[in-house]
């Protein structure tokens, strides 16, 4: 048996599509939503006060946590709602592209049919279940 | 589903897909990574805010605190966001896919010189600290 390349999917109106330009646009809108976080972090006083790695962690998930071992003498500035619904935004988005990915990836690897759809149920519990525990944290930080 | 899976391991390791399925693999494999430090990562702070799971959030953060696995995860981190970046252009710019070996070369050269400088940054910590 040869291997196959995987194709796109075709265009038109349904899940398989929708769900890979999905991971494309998420992929986009997570590397707008880092560079607001960095240009921002760099307006609050980031370079004299952060180290790189605090930066990136911040640019990856603009948390008040994420700043609150480094030098920034006060991270009130770093709290609040816009900080919030961009926080909110990058789960939203990072768990939807990562578990849709998990499943494209074993659903590759996987022939029994009844593993496939467990496996489909998984993860989107897991899914939901993440999206909940990390909204409380977001909402709680 | 169109997708023949009925490929064995055998014939998978000897397939010889050079650069392109290079990417692709770890591609793969850096996603997988991410997914789960994430998932470690948001269960542990969760844990960490409630009295009854305090020390089993601080048991989860020293896992992925600790210096190599900091390198398997910025290594992950890294190379999805810049393939990512690579395969997103590739796809919604279809004809610029004539170029994909082109591509993944520019792309070896913006990875290689960042990671070398997150690793020089996270070994000199963890032998240093």
């Amino acid at each position: 048996m040869k291997m196959q390349p995987r194709t796109a999917p075709v265009r038109g109106f349904h899940f398989d599509y929708l769900m890979w330009l999905f991971t494309r646009l998420s992929a986009l809108a997570m590397y707008l939503i880092a560079l607001v976080g960095i240009v921002a972090a760099l307006l609050m006083s980031a370079r004299q006060n952060m180290t790189i790695a605090d930066l990136m962690r911040w640019a990856f998930m603009p948390n008040p946590n994420h700043v609150a071992n480094t030098n920034i003498p006060d991270i009130d500035a770093w709290k609040g709602i816009f900080w919030n619904v961009m926080a909110f935004l990058m789960l939203l988005f990072a768990g939807t592209h990562g578990i849709h990915g998990l499943l494209n990836v074993l659903e590759d690897y996987i022939s029994r049919t009844w593993v496939r759809n467990l496996l489909r149920i998984l993860g989107v519990l897991l899914w939901v279940s993440m999206t909940l525990i990390g909204i409380s944290v977001i909402v709680t930080s | 589903m169109g997708l023949k899976r009925n490929v064995s391991l055998m014939e998978g390791l000897r397939y010889q897909g050079k650069g392109p399925m290079l990417t692709f693999i770890l591609h793969r494999i850096s996603g997988l990574g991410i997914v789960i430090f994430v998932a470690l990562h948001i269960l542990a702070s969760f844990l960490s805010n409630h009295a009854w799971g305090t020390s089993a959030g601080l048991f989860i953060n020293t896992i992925y605190e600790h210096w190599l696995f900091q390198i398997f995860i910025i290594f992950c981190a890294l190379f999805h966001v810049i393939n990512g970046l690579r395969i997103v252009i590739l796809d919604l710019w279809p004809k610029l896919i004539e170029f994909q070996r082109e591509t993944i070369w520019v792309e070896w050269f913006v990875f290689l010189p960042i990671y070398a400088i997150a690793l020089i940054v996270i070994i000199r910590g963890g032998l240093g600290g």
